[in-house]
């Protein structure tokens, strides 16, 4: 590994002056989970390391129903699936949370570096789309919010810009008959990365038995994780049976478009879109059944 | 032996064997305080990196270091023209047979074509791995790239790139007059297979394929070496054999033998792969040319690209059988893979095969063949787990043609004394009928199994287990412990096996021995750690070193007495004579108090043939058919251990493969890209089963003693690993009713099988 400066900013102006105006190639670290890693292997090159968990706004987990969530950038998992207030509002980034590596990854790995690192297979990213985040960016131009689906460009790439950090995802307060799920498929039981991934959210009417709002997400499926529009605004009105959840998982099919390597064929990956699809849906909707 | 024999041979009443004692290096091991090879330092220490290929063929065209030389902390750069010339040199390695020098030495540093990604092509030194790295980096390397192949048929083929132009096949012998990839090409034949098939009723044919998978042991090969300016050279590393190692890299280094010392470190693991050298007379040469010590460290990635997969394999099955499940014939057509050099698994593999059962007709036929892959090495039973693969399922899938249980149909052939092999050898006692009716009668095989996408499965697995030369030596301390120095590298828990062996022979307590691997220096020659031989020939030779302590002891007991010492009787350590009475550490006390000899003994043996041992295991699975995932519910482990020396490490031996054979069965592979690249050469991508993956693992040990051993010992490390994947695969068969004839047996290759069916 290559010697590096090491900077620990203690607020956001402070961190954005430091990214903007650093020597050589700047770098975030949060839990250092990918980072360091990243660095070790020579897949990424530092010459700044700008530590940034002494920001107050990053590290902060605030819920209240009404509010919704606001979680600090650099959270580390294991505050979010420990919080029962928020696992029961937000149960797929809870599922998300609990299965990013083990209990050592857990107690440094943060949601803010599993997006920042923009992998297609980041697992908390799915939930993210599906619970309908959004990203506050604060720059030296100020600050700005991007939707959780819109925040990775290509792999390993992302929105921010030179100078730029994320500071807060910001989550809507959950709904009444709400309900969520998060699934990978791994070929192991843990400590494997998501051959396939769904993220699924639904609000039901009253009555329990028809899909009033519905968003679907799937991730290590094509370049960035993936929106899948259609099939949630397909599923808007429909009965919350078998049936729809597998015809969802079909319209969401369209917008994979995996490539064949060690985690699984092409075929494979597709076909894992449908099933996990339906699988979260139903766990959603058993779940906003309550 | 034959005292022996009389002596111990169905003996019940065993004071240490059988019992469980503490082992001897665990509170090390658990404490953090054991010394690995990466754990030592020296005095002004260097470290080494090596530059390896990123192809996986290409012609060395030439290699620059004048930019890393240049690095301030750079302290040398060696390639493969710092070997001495090794031409036409060929060293016998005991059991491990004749080495090619030339051939050995290309795979540590490559010379003229790099023939695998990963192979090794040049390594530095410098004051620290971060300049080491970067100087690595700096080294310039230019290619040709040539075509390469990695699938093992492909490999065989007349248009075949070409990994060896001088090689040509050995046919029995005979050398073929064009070059091929194919080393070797044998054959073993009993009797006559198209008589045999003749009488068949009903014959099952059919072709399997496995992927290369690595042996994974969780330490990554290490070694310092220090070349001292009296031309000795000192090696600590992580082996499993100081003597192979110290007679490999005496002969790459063309010195003699004694100049050159091993110090065994602590090992995490070996499994086969740590037989031969890689980093050793590399860090050597570093050593030599920089005039420092040298230490060198493999990374994970290192330890996939560049070190021993087992073979990936081709195997065509025939089995024949009469209406009433008599076998009357088997045909098998083996090719494995033996990566960048000759010299593969083949041989075991085509005596494997059949082992299991007696077929009056067989015929097999094996092909050693190069290809693109790092030098394939040993691994657990090796190329005896893609053999089983094959029969295994062939003999399922006549007993279900032939509507015969399949313990039956395996009872009905079982391999017993008297049976003799395909290529040769004839079984003394041995305990396979034993492991099938302890199946047949176990709670998991009387259990019910239920449920939709279930299915239970059932497999055997032979391995040889071989003798080889074994020493050690001890002292006898004034408090009565025995201090014992053996040679044999401690992979598996030997020093306590071992340590119980001399407890037993001499009547004390296993703590009462304190047992150590010796280095080359301080102990007599001792073959390498494999073939699970340890516990057998250095348990040999440790039970005769008690009989030459027991004997000096009686002596010192004569000589307080004033008695003759063949009038002393010795019962569990209490000397007797005449009225006296003292016990083993009473003598101990008295020998200084009487200014008596010290009590020193010795003992080596060089036993010869095969221990022969069995094993059977039964698997419960569930298929999820959506997404082809297989979870193993519950999980059998039978064997026969002639006799359980620690019970819980042969559990231990037995659950340890057991989980190695999973994994290889359903997710373990090197993945090759259309380049021939590795492309998960991590524990991320390359799936070993977690604990989360695996079932307990219940076992059921036999115990039918072998007649070579006093205590009937047979060795256990290997055979665990042979049954699992044809075991899965039976039971997945069980479950949704698809034969898999292809390893790993993984979501994405179970759920395409079940949606072509569909
Ligand atoms: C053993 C192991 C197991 C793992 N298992 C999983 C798994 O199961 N699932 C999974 O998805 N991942 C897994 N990971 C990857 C990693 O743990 C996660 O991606 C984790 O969420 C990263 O968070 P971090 O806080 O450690 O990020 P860091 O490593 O600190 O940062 C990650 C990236 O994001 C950037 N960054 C961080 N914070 C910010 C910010 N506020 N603004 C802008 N950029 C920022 C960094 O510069 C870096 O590029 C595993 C890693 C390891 C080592």
């Amino acid at each position: 590994m290559k010697s590096f400066d090491y900077a620990a900013p203690t607020s956001l102006a402070e961190a954005s002056a430091l990214l903007a105006h650093a020597n050589g190639q700047a770098r975030i670290l949060a839990g250092g989970t990918d980072l360091l890693v990243q660095l070790r292997e020579h897949l990424r090159e530092a010459d700044l390391v700008v530590d940034v968990k002494r920001i107050p706004e990053l590290m902060e987990l605030s819920f209240t129903p009404e509010q919704g969530l606001r979680l600090g950038a650099s959270v580390p998992c294991y505050r979010i699936y420990e919080h029962a207030e928020v696992s029961a509002a937000y149960p797929a980034l809870a599922e998300a949370a609990r299965i990013v590596g083990g209990w050592q990854i857990q107690s440094r790995a943060s949601v803010g570096g599993n997006l920042c690192n923009s992998s297609p297979a980041g697992d908390t990213i799915a939930p993210l789309i599906a619970l309908g985040a959004s990203c506050t960016v604060v720059g030296p131009e100020g600050t700005r919010q991007v939707a959780a689906e819109e925040f990775c460009v290509s792999p390993g790439k992302n929105v921010l810009r030179r100078g730029e950090l994320l500071s807060t995802i910001v989550f809507p307060p959950p709904a009444k008959s709400g309900g969520s799920a998060y699934e990978r498929f791994i070929p192991r039981n843990e400590m494997d990365i998501a051959v396939a991934a769904a993220g699924s959210w639904v609000e039901l009417d009253p009555s329990g038995k028809t899909i009033k709002n519905a968003r679907v997400a799937i991730t290590a499926v094509a370049p960035t994780p993936r929106f899948a529009a259609e099939a949630s605004q397909w599923l808007a009105g429909k009965p919350a049976t078998e049936e729809t959840f597998a015809q969802a998982g079909e319209l969401a099919k369209k917008v994979a478009s995996p490539i064949t390597d060690m985690r699984g064929t092409q075929e494979f990956r597709v076909h894992l879109v449908g099933v996990l699809t339906k699988r979260t849906l139903a766990k959603a909707v058993e779940r906003a059944r309550g | 032996m034959a005292h022996a024999n009389e002596l111990y041979l169905g003996k019940q009443d065993y004071q240490v064997l059988g019992k469980r004692p503490v082992r001897h290096d665990g509170t090390d091991k658990v404490t953090g305080k054991a010394i690995y090879t990466a754990d030592v330092q020296l005095p002004n220490m260097l470290h080494g990196k090596i530059v390896r290929s990123p192809h996986a063929h290409a012609r060395i065209k030439s290699i620059d270091a004048s930019e890393a030389l240049a690095m301030p902390g750079v302290f040398a750069v060696v390639t493969a023209d710092d070997f001495p010339d090794l031409t036409e040199k060929f060293a016998l390695m005991g059991e491990a047979g004749q080495v090619n020098l030339t051939e050995l030495a290309a795979n540590c540093l490559a010379k003229g074509k790099v023939l695998y990604r990963g192979h090794a092509v040049a390594a530095v030194a410098a004051a620290n791995v971060h300049i080491a790295d970067e100087a690595a980096s700096k080294i310039k390397v230019e290619y040709e790239v040539l075509p390469s192949v990695t699938w093992v048929l492909d490999a065989m083929k007349d248009d075949a790139p070409l990994l060896h132009e001088h090689l040509r096949t050995d046919s029995m012998g005979k050398k073929a007059d064009k070059p091929s990839n194919i080393a070797v090409h044998l054959q073993f034949e009993k009797g006559n297979v198209t008589d045999g098939f003749q009488q068949a009723d009903v014959i099952v044919e059919r072709e399997f394929r496995t992927a290369s998978v690595h042996q994974g042991y969780i330490e990554p090969h290490a070694v310092v070496a220090l070349w001292n300016e009296d031309s000795r050279l000192k090696l600590w590393t992580a082996t499993q054999g100081s003597f192979n190692c110290r007679q490999q890299v005496a002969e790459l280094l063309q010195i003699p033998v004694s100049q050159v010392l091993v110090v065994p470190c602590e090992i995490g693991g070996g499994f086969g792969g740590k037989i031969t050298v890689y980093l050793e007379p590399v860090a050597a040469l570093l050593s030599r040319k920089s005039g420092r010590p040298v230490k060198m460290v493999m990374q994970r990635n290192e330890v996939f690209e560049g070190t021993g997969p087992t073979p990936g394999s081709f195997a065509r099955v025939k089995l024949g059988a009469k209406k009433d499940g008599t076998l009357v014939a088997g045909e098998a057509w083996l090719a494995y893979d033996c990566g960048a050099f000759p010299g593969g698994m083949i041989g075991p593999g085509c005596m494997c095969v059949f082992s299991c059962y007696d077929l009056p007709h067989a015929k097999v036929d094996g092909f050693d063949v190069c290809n693109n892959k790092p030098k394939t090495q040993a691994y657990r039973a090796p190329g005896s787990t893609q053999a089983a693969f094959a029969c295994e399922q062939v003999i399922d899938e006549l007993a279900e043609k032939l509507n015969i249980d399949p313990i039956e149909l395996r009872l009905k052939n079982a391999a017993k004394e008297g049976t003799r092999r395909v290529d040769g050898p004839v079984y003394p006692r041995v305990g396979f009928v034993e492991c099938l009716n302890a199946a047949k009668n176990s709670e998991h095989w009387k259990s019910k199994l239920s449920g939709k996408n279930r299915g239970r499965g059932i497999a055997a697995g032979f391995w040889f287990n071989i003798g080889g030369a074994s020493s050690c030596s001890a002292s006898v301390n004034d408090d009565g412990i025995v201090c014992l120095v053996e040679g044999s590298t401690d992979i598996g828990g030997t020093r306590t096996s071992i340590a119980m062996q001399l407890a037993e022979t001499l009547g004390i307590a296993a703590e009462d021995v304190r047992p150590q691997v010796g280095d080359t220096d301080s102990v007599g020659y001792t073959f390498l750690t494999g073939g699970s031989r340890v516990t057998f020939a250095t348990g040999l030779a440790a039970y005769q070193l008690g009989l030459d302590l027991q004997e000096q002891m009686k002596q010192r007991a004569a000589s307080i007495w004033d008695c003759d010492p063949t009038s002393i009787t010795v019962d569990k350590g209490v000397y007797k004579q005449n009225g006296h009475s003292l016990t083993f550490k009473q003598i101990a006390a008295k020998i200084p108090e009487n200014q008596l000899d010290p009590v020193v003994g010795r003992a080596s043996v060089a036993p010869e043939g095969s221990t022969n041992a069995f094993g059977v295991h039964i698997a419960d699975v569930e298929v999820d058919p959506e997404t082809g995932k297989v979870t193993v519910l519950r999980y059998t482990a039978i064997q026969d251990a002639g006799k359980a020396v620690h019970p819980s490490y042969v559990e231990g031996q037995m659950q340890g493969g057991a989980a190695q054979g999973i994994g290889w069965a359903l997710n373990e592979e090197y993945f090759f890209d259309a380049k021939d690249q590795m492309r998960n050469a991590s524990f991320l991508d390359y799936r070993m089963p977690t604990c989360l993956d695996l079932p307990m693992i219940d076992t059921i040990i036999v115990e039918v003693p072998n007649p070579s051993h006093p205590y009937g010992v047979r060795g256990v490390g290997e055979t665990p690993i042979v049954p699992p994947p044809a075991t899965i695969a039976n039971a997945i068969h069980a479950a949704v009713g698809t034969r898999m004839t292809q390893l790993p047996m993984s979501p994405p290759a179970l759920w395409k099988a079940l949606s072509e069916r569909a």
